[in-house]
């Protein structure tokens, strides 16, 4: 197995494709042409200026320089990485939908209309009763998720100052608990990988607000404890919530509203395959069951009455809102039609080949996979070897690596979602891949990656000497 | 292959299936799910699959709904022309279908577009530090309130907005401030900008920030900035500046008017009107870096290889010392620091990043300096047309503005706006007597026609 990536290194210089700024800046003198006084503006812009042709280049060299889900596997635990329907694009392309968000509902009832669809599959998906559009990610959707049961608490004049996580849930869950002002009680995972019932009795009380619980986890084991762990949590008198990262491997097989979750996040991009774009944007709807309607951002979008199309109304006990508008509506539309084409079949066997096909990838290579039943994905250890460095030569191989060195309570891990987007000989290369690497020499280990654009990179000095910017370089 | 009411996007045969379940060890595929019956999900959610065909039909014609309105719609999400390039760029998979940057190496195309939007921002806000983005500009202002606490030394609670400030971005700031237990108070305007004396008045041991736009809600430009940053700067408080990516462009440099944050609105370049989708501005001083929300890409260098390990290919035998590129500082991150993270924030706004990097690319300085003199330009063309009519009075601030300007009508707003609506324009009603009306390169065409409505409603 080989694999070439380009790399436009340029001889004799310490540079791969130049940066824009290094192709050729242009000074503007700002005051000479401008219709304000001289105290309101700037003297000068110092900004690159390539011609149209030098700007497609300069954009597609850096493209070939970047690994893809439509390069090859991309098995990324917890990450969700799906092949992203190209049709999808083009239905949030139109022109029709591209409106102004302070629109009236009565011209814009389009719009209107698709978000309530979005939002009606959402909660039949779900098991939800209500749903908002609002959250642009994930961790957004986490945080007015913990806002809302915050807002419910205390509407109910129950202060509450503590959300209990699984040591082994996603860092955003420990982060938006701080940040909705929360103290984290961090629950220890049980040796079969699961809640420990008697350390959630433990960690629950008065002042538990929430436990926020991935399910499957992020090892990919159901909680087969759900009934029990919700009626811990709601006999204490919080609330269950329900991180959606995992989501994917329930389709149609379980929704978190039956197993007594209150209030949960979609992640768009991993359960509904909207495209990641390097970073964002995603969408992470709420929905929530009827008691913390409510409390749902602001506005909500419904059907009026009959005949009369649709409309926006404000939520008796609103925590606000959690984006400046509607959120990032083009992700949402994309999840739509992704759905839409799928549909309750579809769903179903998206979520029974994700399951197959991490069985069957971690049944083919050689690294120990500690705990199971996993379901889309699941965490091999890289035993004694560095899980970093074995995932470096992956990339030599022309696979993507896994999630590395997380969740902790798996050593050396090598978080492993390969999706239901992979076939069987898809997934036998990319077994060979990790079997190549984790059989490696040392000394091959420690020098890979040697076929990527970039060799190995020096995180370390990149972090003790921070240049952030095209300036910062100036001089070097 | 048989795909019968399967999804058409797993590649699997019926024999393939057959084999891996056999090399599982298992029967069917339900055996592998774990869920016990007592939570198992036996129903339907009724959505039937259609093919894309159908889909897009649908859509289009659920779209066709929206009445075809020319807008002149601003207050935050603004829409210029996007020229082509930036899609076709844009578009291209391995940018639109790649993850975050985890493996670098791998990654260099991404992380080197996202690292000179940073420089585009450093540029524009004389600051030396900018994020590769953050969802909006209210989250955007919602995460400095949120620096201000962690990074100001007194015990103080008040973050001070204007009180002209779009009620929205007001509500996400309050929902960021009710975690740190930071307080949202306002000070008064003055015909459309900060009453500094007023703000002055205000300040004191108890302000952590101080937060001022320019251009505001209405479009004014701010004429005492340096000002409201002395007042900040008096009372160790922050000052956070809200700007917007065009009209940065040719404002003075937040740098020098004493600016220790910049937040604020980008999607203005790379994103088309998109229903309030944007990207969030993040930019500040060099001596909050470790308390910068969201994702820093840096540039760093390859290591050397360790002698004749390599074996050759890209790299090259000798490489070392070839500047790359990776994500850094990533211990202020939720994913490292949990509950300690300077931020919950994960997934961001990159793709939209790109797109504003690659439209500012195509503009250059002198055109994005155009673009931005024009928003000055038309919009006071605009508001002297509407002026000269009777029952109206534009500008209401007697200020500069950029794209924006509020409008004083003697009839009821909100029926005016409803009547302009019948004509085929959409307006902003914000007050009992006053309209709000946005200009740009996409609707400065049918000014005419606007003005015409306008007479006709008035």
């Amino acid at each position: 197995m080989i694999h070439d990536q380009a790399n436009y290194e340029r001889e004799g210089e310490d540079v791969r494709e130049p940066l824009l700024s290094e192709k050729g800046q242009e000074t503007v003198d700002v005051r000479e042409d401008s219709p304000l006084p001289d105290d309101l503006t700037r003297e000068e812009l110092t900004l690159p200026n390539p011609s149209e042709p030098e700007t497609a280049r300069h954009y597609t060299r850096l493209s070939q320089m970047n690994w893809a889900i439509d390069s090859g596997p991309y098995p990324l635990g917890s990450c969700t990485m799906k092949y992203n329907p190209k049709f999808t694009e083009d239905v949030a392309a139109d022109p029709n939908a591209a409106i102004h968000p302070d629109r009236s509902a009565r011209s814009a009832q389009g719009n209107l209309e698709l978000q309530c669809r979005l939002q009606e599959v959402l909660a039949d998906i779900g098991g939800m009763d209500a749903v908002t559009l609002q959250p642009p990610a994930g961790a957004a959707g986490e945080l007015t998720g913990i806002l809302v049961a915050k807002a419910y608490h205390e509407h109910h004049g129950n202060d509450r100052s503590e959300v209990v996580i699984p040591a082994s849930a996603h860092g955003t869950n420990f982060a938006t608990a701080a940040t909705a002002g929360y103290d984290v009680v961090e629950l220890p995972s049980g040796e079969d990988g699961r809640v420990d019932l008697e350390a959630l009795e433990a960690a629950v009380g008065d002042e538990t607000a929430a436990l926020m619980l991935t399910n499957p986890n992020t090892v990919g084991l159901f909680e087969r404890d759900i009934s029990e762990i919700a009626d811990i949590v709601h006999d204490a008198g919080g609330l269950l919530y329900y991180d959606g990262a995992n989501l994917n491997a329930l389709l149609g097989r379980g929704r978190p509203g039956d197993m007594g979750f209150d209030v949960m996040h979609y992640n768009v991009h991993k359960t509904f395959a909207t495209p990641h774009g390097g970073g964002g944007p995603g969408a992470g709807p709420v929905g929530v069951v009827d008691e913390l309607a409510p409390f749902l951002p602001t506005p909500r979008v419904r059907e009026a009455a009959e005949g009369s199309g649709y409309e926006r109304f404000e939520p008796d006990h609103t925590i606000g809102k959690v984006h400046g508008f509607a959120g990032n509506w083009l992700v949402l539309v994309k999840a739509y039609a992704y759905i839409a084409r799928l549909g309750d079949g579809g769903l179903s066997d998206a979520a029974a080949k994700a399951v197959l096909n991490a069985n069957y990838l971690a049944e083919r290579i050689d690294l120990d996979v500690p705990h199971g039943p996993f379901h889309h994905e699941f965490a091999a250890t890289a035993g004694d070897r560095d899980a970093a460095d074995v995932a470096k030569r992956m990339l030599d191989f022309g696979v993507h690596p896994p999630t590395t060195k997380w969740p902790e309570m798996v050593p050396e891990a090598m978080l492993t979602e390969p999706t239901e987007i992979e076939g069987q000989s898809s997934l036998d290369d990319l077994a060979e891949a990790f079997n190549l690497a984790y059989a490696d020499t040392d000394e091959a280990l420690d020098a890979a990656p040697n076929r990527t654009a970039a060799g190995r990179i020096d995180q370390v000095g990149a972090a003790r000497n921070p240049r952030l910017s095209w300036q910062a370089l100036d001089g070097e | 292959m048989s795909w019968a009411n399967g999804t058409p996007y797993a590649p699997h045969t019926d024999d393939e299936t057959a084999a891996m379940l056999a090399a599982i060890g298992v029967d069917d595929e339900e055996a592998l799910f774990d869920i016990p019956e007592s939570v198992a999900f036996d129903g339907d959610f009724g959505i039937d699959a259609r093919t894309e065909r159908e889909i897009r039909d649908e859509c289009a014609r659920v779209f066709a709904r929206n009445d075809d309105l020319t807008e002149f719609l601003g207050r935050g999400h603004y829409g210029h022309y996007v020229p082509s390039v930036v899609d076709h760029l844009a578009d291209r998979a391995e940018f639109l279908t790649s993850y975050t940057q985890y493996q670098p190496e791998v990654s260099q195309g991404f992380l080197q577009a996202l690292f000179e939007y940073q420089s585009m921002l450093v540029e524009l806000t004389g600051l030396d530090v900018a994020n590769c983005s953050m969802y909006d500009a209210a989250t955007a202002l919602g995460e400095a309130a949120t620096l201000a606490d962690r990074v100001r030394s007194t015990s103080g609670d008040t973050v001070l907005v204007p009180e002209q400030l779009r009620e929205g971005k007001r509500a996400v700031l309050e929902n960021y401030c009710d975690g740190a237990d930071l307080t949202v108070e306002t000070y008064p305007m003055a015909d459309g900008t900060a009453d500094v004396d007023a703000l002055a008045d205000r300040a004191g041991d108890d302000v952590v920030m101080v937060y001022a736009e320019s251009p505001t809600v209405r479009g004014c430009l701010e004429e005492r900035l340096a000002a409201i940053g002395e007042v900040a700067d008096e009372t160790d408080a922050l000052f956070a500046l809200g700007s917007d990516v065009v009209a940065l462009s040719v404002l003075e440099s937040p740098e020098a008017v004493g600016a220790d944050v910049v937040v604020g609105e980008a999607g203005a370049l790379g994103l088309p009107t998109s229903y309030g989708m944007g990207l969030g501005i993040f930019a500040c001083r060099d001596d909050f870096l470790r308390q910068v929300p969201g994702r820093l890409v840096g540039a760093s260098e390859e290591r050397a290889p360790p002698e004749g390990a390599r074996d050759g290919g890209a790299g090259g035998a000798d490489a070392g010392g070839t500047r790359a590129y990776t994500l850094t500082l990533q211990t202020r991150e939720q994913h490292i620091r949990k509950e300690r993270a300077t931020s919950n924030i994960c997934t961001n706004q990159a793709w939209v990043a790109l797109r504003a990097a690659i439209h500012a690319a195509t503009l250059g300085p002198d055109g994005l300096v155009d673009l931005a003199n024009d928003c000055v330009r038309e919009a006071a063309a605009l508001a002297d047309r509407i002026d000269e009519l009777s029952g109206a009075a534009a500008p209401v601030h007697d200020r500069h503005h950029f794209r924006e300007f509020a409008v004083r009508v003697d009839q009821p707003a909100a029926p005016v706006a409803e009547d302009l609506e019948k004509e085929g324009f959409a307006v902003h009603a914000i007050g009992e007597h006053l309209l709000q009306v946005c200009v740009t390169d996409l609707n400065a065409g049918k000014t005419d026609e606007l003005v015409a409505a306008f007479e006709e409603v008035l």
